[in-house]
């Protein structure tokens, strides 16, 4: 215990370093954007005078290396600062975007994680066979359209012919549950059939390497038939790779589904940051940037502890 | 409004290049005679009550409830659900009084008076005091406003009461038209807090805000003290923010939406077709604009401007790139639906011939020139680029499309490079329209075309009262612009709302889009 306690601590500190330099990458990459917005908020009537009294206004003047520092400290003290261009509180402008972006990413992983699984697990079972081969082509064939195709094509069926599902997720806070869930339906599936592809052809693949070692073949001489040696012997060993895909897809499903968003009005993070980065409005920018990189960090985190959990080798680095 | 003709590809592009231009955005034809593609009404009386949810292109995060900072139809079609405004262009044209009952110039037009309507009240109770009125100008005045109304009050020296229900406004020259600029969409009127404008949302129109999600969505509800009678009609309103239009026309057949703004051109055979909706259309004063700077060579012959005017096959322009929504534009930027518009002034048509004659009276055997494109524009303007490269290749003109990039488009190419593409909103007055692009000292003088007998006219015209005379007068500045400016101006695009045949309408005013910015006061639902 002590040693898992250890080797989490360290990977805690390396990912808080890692969200430094993060930090780091985050501000200069936005000093390089051409403008600011002081440009941007005067457009085309932008004197340099105006445009100076703007940038003193905000702040802007100062250097950037000291606007960094001023930056992290008031981020290290849990302010975000306000946004620029409206001067609303980051926090508060976040807060509500981002909790939609997470209800839409854990409802297309509830859909995802357990059909990949199990269509991984199927898919070993019957490997080599048709069974094998029609899975693989259709996660394949979905996993290669672009997700506004898929979304533009459920919606064709779903909502414009069948009109079974609304075609734009209308949600706002004061939306009940059951209607959250039948406005988000779309757009989950969307993304589920988008990150499909990849879990479960992870779980088909590690189950079949685990598959070849020797304590599977002793298994199968005892006269275990061959699901028990799959789901009890094989899937326990190979979890740690296919752990790390679906965490590695779940933090996609968290940062990168702005197309999904534009495609159904869903009022997420991802349209924030589009909308800042056309605004210039480098707060909000930034702190969308680290709250990204920080989900990217806590669930690689994660992953790397369930594998550590469910694989003790790992602990013992030879 | 570009963007509009667009899928989902450039959206960006195009909401970018609203938001740098949301300060010249005026797209009006205020003092129109009449609406060419007038749509008609769908029921004669209109009812009260239900609910109605309208879908637009724009809304952005950054959006906010200061009236100077309006940009894009979202927050404009809030606004004048939420404010009234001290006149208001109606369906016709006409401008007539909203929260002003009357007004009056001093005979050189300096000085205008406003009188008030009593018995108007804010949705916080308070009753419209010329306190207001003053205020909510001033509002957008001063040194530290940041409202991009500022420049259009550029000329008021100072706002006065006179009594409680009259308000003087003095202005550093003669305009007849100021009374128009009090229609502006940034300029509607708050209620007086402490000497400051209350930009909170309080206003004195038909509907009370009720929630805004900045960028989602907004709703607001039927205010029972409206003062205006046969006006506002639903029970409650509701705008969301799809920026997609893909996704905007998908809520809108699934019935999602009641309403949208800015169909895709590329799909509007496909509506047109449904009849459960009705499309919109009307004429517009958006227009294209490929800006020759006058000043730099070979583009300082007029002969060679007139020669890429004669090379531009603007019917062509029409049929692909607006589908046919949209009027033949003449090289002026004054749209047919302007009361000053020269009906009489020839329409230059394609003419290869013609190009040709003029390219030898300059001297010039051929021509190769550049020409700066970029989509930040508008929607397509690189595609408008290389049609009209093909078209006038016929003329012996080469034209090297330059494909710009959208980012800094506006910083970097345009009223730099010498030929470039652009795209104006338009504005509500001729003299509001020339002066903020054709004028000699107009810092948007994309042309840097400075013609003595223009600029002479347009001062004289601007104080002049009789309609008469400032006919004729915009007639020649018209003539003058097409023939010697340095603009061509192919086109000038409609503006196309798809509506579900749910919601009535009468007939629909063409200063602005979605009837001009009034569709919430001005529409109802059939089925209600």
């Amino acid at each position: 215990m002590y040693q898992i306690g250890k080797i989490i601590g360290q990977r805690v500190a390396l990912g808080a370093l890692t969200l430094w330099i993060v930090s780091i990458v985050i501000f200069a990459g936005v000093q390089f954007l051409p403008g600011d917005i002081a440009t941007e908020i005067l457009g085309r009537s932008a004197t340099p005078e105006a445009v100076a009294a703007i940038r003193k206004s905000l702040g802007l003047d100062v250097p950037a290396h000291i606007r960094y520092f001023q930056w992290l400290g008031s981020i290290l003290q849990g302010n975000f600062g306000t946004a620029l261009a409206n001067g609303r509180d980051i926090a508060e402008l976040i807060r509500p975007r981002f909790i939609n972006t997470l209800l839409l990413a854990l409802s297309a992983a509830v859909i995802s994680v357990p059909l990949a699984l199990l269509g991984g697990i199927v898919a070993a079972l019957y490997r080599n066979t048709i069974v094998d081969r029609s899975i693989n082509i259709v996660t394949l064939a979905s996993i290669s359209f672009p997700e506004f195709f898929v979304g533009y094509v459920l919606i064709l069926f779903l909502s414009v012919q069948a009109g079974i599902l609304p075609s734009m997720s209308d949600v706002d806070s004061s939306t009940a549950l059951v209607d959250r869930l039948i406005a988000m339906a779309l757009p989950s599936l969307t993304l589920a059939v988008v990150v499909l592809a990849h879990m479960m052809r992870m779980t088909r693949t590690s189950i079949i390497n685990v598959l070849g070692n020797q304590y599977i073949e002793t298994a199968r001489l005892k006269g275990l038939p061959e699901r028990r040696v799959l789901v009890g012997h094989a899937l326990p060993n190979a979890l740690a790779p296919i752990a790390n895909v679906i965490v590695m897809n779940l933090a996609y499903l968290i940062t990168g589904v702005v197309v999904v968003e534009v495609v159904f009005v869903y009022p997420g993070l991802g349209q924030l940051i589009v909308d800042s980065v056309q605004k210039r409005d480098i707060p909000v920018v930034q702190a969308c940037s680290l709250i990204f990189a920080a989900t990217y960090v806590v669930l690689n985190l994660i992953a790397d502890i369930l594998s550590i959990v469910t694989n003790p080798r790992l602990l013992h680095p030879k | 409004m570009s963007k509009d003709y667009d899928v989902t590809k450039s959206w960006e592009a195009n909401r970018r290049r609203f938001l740098q231009t949301a300060g010249m955005l005026g797209l009006a034809a205020a003092g129109a005679t009449s609406g060419i593609f007038a749509a008609h009404a769908q029921t004669a009386q209109p009812k009260k009550g239900g609910h109605f949810k309208i879908g637009v292109g724009s809304g952005s995060t950054s959006d906010s409830l200061d009236p100077g900072t309006y940009a894009e139809t979202f927050m404009y079609i809030l606004g004048h659900g939420l404010h009234s405004y001290l006149t208001e262009v109606d369906v016709n044209g006409n401008l007539v009084g909203e929260l002003a009952e009357s007004w009056e110039p001093s005979k050189d037009a300096k000085t205008w008076t406003f009188k008030l309507r009593s018995g108007v009240e804010f949705h916080n109770g308070k009753s419209l005091t010329a306190a207001d009125v003053i205020a909510s100008i001033n509002h957008h005045r001063g040194k530290d406003s940041k409202s991009a109304a500022k420049d259009i009050l550029k000329s008021v020296t100072d706002v006065k009461a006179d009594g409680n229900e009259t308000v003087v406004v003095n202005l550093t020259e003669g305009n007849v038209d100021f009374p128009y600029l009090m229609e502006y969409y940034q300029l509607p009127i708050m209620p007086e807090k402490d000497g400051k404008a209350d930009a909170s949302g309080v206003g004195c129109g038909g509907y009370v805000l009720d929630t805004i999600d900045f960028g989602v969505k907004a709703s607001a509800k039927k205010f029972a003290n409206y003062w205006k009678p046969n006006a506002a009609w639903f029970d409650s309103i509701e705008i969301l923010a799809i920026r997609d239009v893909t996704a905007r026309t998908n809520a809108l057949t699934t019935g999602q939406i009641d309403a949208m703004d800015r169909c895709d051109l590329k799909t509007i055979h496909l509506l047109e077709r449904n009849k459960m909706l009705e499309i919109a259309s009307v004429s517009g004063t958006q227009h294209y604009v490929f800006p020759m700077l006058v000043d730099v060579a070979p583009f300082d012959n007029v002969d060679v401007r007139l020669a890429l005017k004669y090379a531009i096959d603007r019917e062509q322009i029409l049929k692909t790139m607006l589908s046919g929504y949209g009027q033949i534009g003449n090289d002026h930027p004054i749209a047919s639906t302007n009361r000053f518009f020269a009906k009489d002034l020839p329409q230059r048509v394609y003419d290869p011939e013609k190009a040709k004659f003029h390219l030898k009276k300059a001297g010039l055997g051929d021509l190769n020139i550049q020409l700066s494109a970029s989509d930040a524009a508008y929607t397509g303007a690189v595609d408008a680029a290389t049609l009209y490269q093909q078209e006038a290749s016929k003329a012996g003109i080469s034209i090297d499309v330059v494909r710009e990039p959208a980012d800094g488009y506006y910083d970097n190419v345009w009223m730099k490079k010498p030929f470039s593409t652009n795209y104006w909103g338009g504005r509500p007055t001729a003299d509001w329209m020339f002066t903020t692009t054709y004028a000699a000292e107009a810092s948007w003088n994309e042309t840097h075309w400075k013609n003595p007998r223009f600029n002479e006219l347009l001062v004289a015209a601007r104080s002049e009262l009789d309609d008469g005379k400032r006919l004729e007068m915009y007639t020649e500045m018209q003539k003058l612009c097409s023939d010697e400016g340095g603009a061509v101006i192919p086109v000038f695009a409609n503006y196309i709302n798809a509506l579900s045949r749910n919601v009535g309408h009468d007939k629909i005013a063409t200063n602005w889009d979605l009837d001009g910015f009034r569709c919430f006061e001005r529409w109802w639902r059939a089925d209600s």
